[in-house]
């Protein structure tokens, strides 16, 4: 029986459910030491002066360090040149909680007095935390000696004006995709230790080797004497690949004092540190004819990305600007994004990184067109598809080139699943009935840019290259261990992986086991992010266990003195087709192929080990059809979803169940960044408003709705296993289906756009102005 | 200031002289040694820290150890039963994908058993509203829902 599309339960389950699972701060090696940074509490200054001279009295701090004692150290990796963050903030601060120096103490009650005796005098200057702050014309500058806030403009190669004219109508949107904080609940933590053999450091991170290499090159010692192990690690969802100064500055304060120095942030220290995502404004405009088809759009983004330009951060708004045209076709699309510094916590990958900011935009306007017409948004956005024959499709960028889908499909199971034509009833029956909530009914339908990737794409970014690497190894009892170079984090990639090597090996599930997370034991890696681990690691593995399987034959063949051609291998045996009881089983094959004497001439001992870097021709494109039924309270203006249907196109699913827990996951983050979340700075000050969980609106329970999902398969063509990957799409998809349905519900009111978080007080106003009018 | 404190976790007692100031998610963190609790903020909002002190469930990280002198205190790794050693609750979220990253957890299995502990077959509204004070990240909760609801199930069951 194949495992591959069945229900299985997790591996990494056990160990996390009994509380057996190791997380970095639940290691405490002998002599342990704690490191906590000092920070900046203004968003703009210079430091005028650092007094750690209290702090060092204090028994059991063992010294604080300052930008001083890195001056013989680069700049932290990636980033514009010239424009780089330090390592810790050097004479000027750039955001409220920039990291400016660092204690290390033998306790972290110690290190958190030792924190509060620095002082720090500033000069304090003024703050821009707002696009439109640092672009006017007077603004202080973050980066003088650049000579504007603006670092970097992709202008548009045609500004559409002739085809926009030709169009019978047009229609302008600004659009809002505000700063969310990313939140994984373990927040950024590490453990250096460098002692006489080198260095190893636990760290939570996405992707191990990737750091290793940077950490390496940066303290200048060899990469084998740099070792990274990433535990288990409590979400990442994309800021848990950023090079924090906590990974550069923690191995020499190790090597400094002598002893293992454990860091480990706080929720607050984590809302102004860690990276946060989105914040984009885009200036839209898109021209349709009289039967709602779309003919010309144009996209002009706007990045703001803090105080510091990460290299993950300069990606979003190429993605965004990739995928602007959505999955509809049309003829003319044009984009262009600038990217901004502002004095506020550095921008970088969350969730989606670019694709839920060119989803929100273009399946806005998408229902701003069918508005504008008259006509059904579902009828708007059937009009406009990609159709099935036309993949692969060429977009307006020659990076993209969608490789499969079916639309209309996935809006008809959409519709479908939404029993459409009943909540339309319902929302006209209740419209006039102030007893009933307002109804509004929205959709998404959305193709995203996913398993990364392709030669070049992860270079871009700072990565060795864009390959995924996998090793399985047999052991002399026919069980099987297999090294990934993905690092997973909660996405259960150890169960995918060996559901396939399973199915490939004929080992049973049980008898495989995966190893990840360690540069000191999996040969190289990439890492988990961009949605890539099935396609690709899943990938290198099902080829890779077919190319060792085919050694293991001659094996078996020759054991059973039978043609390998006639073996078929399931349930840990080889058995020779047509001849029953003809078999030997995994387990005296991998004894054999340590043992010369067994073996088949043309083989060596250890033959069934097998590597593979797989390498991908495009990247994959994951679709789907969300739809949205939101009620609103007529007194409060608060949103409640209804009803969630969410159709995905995955291509091949390996395990239902985890792809499932991924579309959940990724939409409760898109309802709540449709709903609740915003990361919010005082304007004059640019001091941050939402720095703990108290003022930062994470969803629980309550706040969620159940979800309908359904699926439409199309394989993806560019990997033997045909996923396209599944965990962005939730997030992607979700978040312009809630506010399509909330426009919806008040529309009569003249509502063409509210932007996100719609929390009550927005709809309240919208109600209360709408209601004196008509009194 | 530091006072000698004796907890009973998982019934068996540990007994320390520490500061004053000392979490009683750092007494059973970093003295008890049993790292299965977590800590995912500091303003008691997140619930990955939820125990159970003399069986109701409490966020250990609001909590000073020395106010937990004297009494008894479970945690996940005190958790057993019949499922291969999981006790119903762990095994439901084995079972209904309750969990991803795994970080929240331990905090989520504690609240979960003392809803059940007090309501044995809850609708999913009252399983909705006893999380409230747990946060995940990764899972959107209908999952931890269904995992509950597994684990209601089974009790009845036996
Ligand atoms: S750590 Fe206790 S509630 Fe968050
Ligand atoms: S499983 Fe990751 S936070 Fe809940």
């Amino acid at each position: 029986m194949s495992l591959v599309g069945a229900r299985v339960l997790r591996k990494e389950d056990p160990r996390l459910l009994t509380g057996r699972a190791t997380f970095v701060d639940d290691l405490l090696p002998a002599n342990c030491t704690f490191a906590q940074f000092i920070v900046s509490e203004h968003a703009h200054a210079d430091i005028r002066h650092i007094d750690i001279s209290q702090a060092l009295q204090i028994p059991g701090v063992l010294g604080v360090w300052t930008a001083l004692d890195f001056r013989d150290y680069p700049d932290l990796p990636g980033g514009l040149p010239d424009l780089e963050r330090p390592p810790l903030a050097t004479g000027r601060v750039r955001w409220a909680g920039e990291p400016i120096a660092v204690v290390v103490a033998e306790d972290r009650y110690i290190a958190a007095d030792a924190v509060a005796a620095v002082k720090i005098d500033y000069n304090v200057l003024p703050a821009v935390s707002t696009i439109r702050a640092a672009l006017a014309p007077d603004a202080q500058l973050l980066f003088p000696q650049h000579g504007s806030n603006c670092l970097v403009t992709v202008p548009m190669l045609d500004d559409l004006d002739r085809a926009m004219e030709a169009c019978d109508e047009r229609a302008q949107l600004r659009v809002v995709n505000q700063r969310c904080a990313v939140v994984p609940i373990e927040t950024m933590a590490c453990l250096a230790d460098w002692n006489i053999d080198g260095l190893t450091m636990w760290a939570t991170f996405q992707a191990p080797h990737h750091l290793r290499n940077k950490v390496s090159a940066w303290l200048n010692i060899p990469q084998n004497q740099c070792r990274i192990i990433t535990p288990n690690v409590g979400g990442g969802f994309g800021a848990k690949i950023v090079f924090a100064p906590e990974f550069f500055i923690m191995p020499l304060l190790s090597k400094w004092v002598g002893r293992p120095v454990k860091f480990s942030q706080s929720r607050t220290e984590a809302m102004l540190q860690m990276t946060h995502g989105r914040d984009q404004e885009h200036d839209l405009e898109v021209g349709f004819d009289r039967n709602g088809r779309i003919k010309a759009l144009r996209m002009v983004v706007t990045q703001n990305l803090g105080a510091y330009a990460d290299p993950t951060g300069l990606g979003l708004p190429v993605l965004t600007n990739w995928m602007a045209g959505g999955c509809y076709k049309i003829a003319k699309v044009q984009t262009a994004f600038r990217c901004v510094v502002t004095n506020t916590t550095p921008v970088a990958a969350y969730r989606g990184a670019g694709r839920p900011e060119a989803t929100y935009a273009v399946e806005r306007l998408v229902d701003l067109v069918a508005r504008r017409t008259g006509i059904d948004p579902v009828e708007v956005r059937r009009r406009n598809f990609i159709e099935p024959q036309d993949f692969p499709y060429e977009t307006h960028n020659k990076a993209v080139i969608y490789d499969s889908g079916n639309f209309p499909a996935l809006m008809d199971e959409c519709v479908r699943l939404l029993d459409y034509e009943t909540e339309r009833k319902r929302q006209e029956a209740f419209r006039n009935d102030s007893s009933k909530p307002l109804i509004g009914i929205g959709f998404s339908t959305w193709i995203e840019i996913a398993g990364f990737g392709p030669n070049g794409s992860l270079e871009g970014f700072g990565h060795l290259a864009s390959w995924e690497s996998t090793q399985i190894r047999i052991h002399p009892d026919g069980s099987a261990t297999i090294f990934i170079g993905s690092a997973p984090h909660g996405q259960g990639t150890e169960t995918i992986v060996s559901q396939i090597a399973s199915d490939e090996l004929g080992i049973s599930f049980d008898r495989i086991n995966i190893v990840y997370g360690d540069t000191g034991t999996v040969i190289q890696g990439i890492g988990t992010l961009g949605s890539r681990s099935t396609p690709m690691v899943g990938s290198a593995t099902k080829v890779a266990s077919q190319r060792l399987l085919e050694r293991a034959k001659k094996i078996a063949g020759h054991l059973l003195e039978a043609s390998e051609d006639d073996l078929v291998v399931a349930d840990d045996s080889f058995s020779v087709r047509g001849t029953p009881g003809k078999k030997v089983g995994w387990a005296d094959v991998a004894l054999a192929s340590f043992q010369p004497l067994r073996l088949p001439p043309e083989l060596q001992a250890g033959t069934l080990e097998e590597r593979l870097f797989h390498e991908s021709p495009n990247f994959s494109y994951p679709s789907g059809a969300y739809g949205c039924v939101v009620e609103i309270d007529r007194r409060s203006g608060k949103v409640r979803v209804a009803k969630m249907v969410l159709i995905d196109d995955c291509g091949t699913v390996i395990n239902p169940l985890l792809a499932e827990g991924q579309v959940h996951g990724g939409v409760a983050q898109g309802i709540a960044q449709a709903l609740f979340e915003e990361m919010q700075y005082d304007p004059s000050t640019g001091q941050p408003i939402t720095s703990n969980l108290i003022d930062y609106l994470i969803p629980s329970a309550p706040d969620l709705p159940n979800y309908i999902a359904g699926r439409v398969n199309t394989p993806c063509p560019n990997n033997p296993l045909g996923a396209k990957g599944i965990g962005e799409s939730g997030a992607i998809g979700s978040p312009p289906a809630v506010v399509n349905a909330i426009v919806d519900a008040l529309s009569h009111f003249g509502v063409e756009h509210i932007d996100m978080p719609v929390l009550p007080e927005k709809v309240w106003k919208v109600l209360s102005t709408a209601t004196k009018g008509s009194t | 200031m530091t006072t000698r404190v004796n907890i009973s976790i998982n019934a068996r007692r540990y007994e320390y002289e520490v500061e004053d100031r000392t979490l009683l998610v750092h007494f059973i963190r970093e003295q008890a040694r049993l790292t299965g609790t977590h800590i995912g903020c500091d303003s008691s909002n997140c619930g990955a820290c939820t125990v159970l002190l003399d069986g109701q469930a409490v966020k250990s990280c609001t909590l000073l150890a020395v106010q937990a002198d004297g009494q008894n205190v479970s945690t996940v790794e005190g958790l057993t039963g019949s499922f291969n050693g999981l006790s119903p609750i762990q095994e439901g979220f084995r079972q209904e994908h309750g969990l991803q990253c795994g970080y929240c957890t331990p905090g989520m299995l504690m609240a979960c058993t003392a809803l059940l502990a007090e309501n044995a077959q809850p609708s999913e509204s009252e399983i909705r509203h006893a999380l409230e004070g747990n946060i995940c990240r990764c899972t959107g909760y209908e999952m931890i829902v269904r995992s509950v609801q597994w684990a209601a199930a089974k009790q009845v069951q036996q």
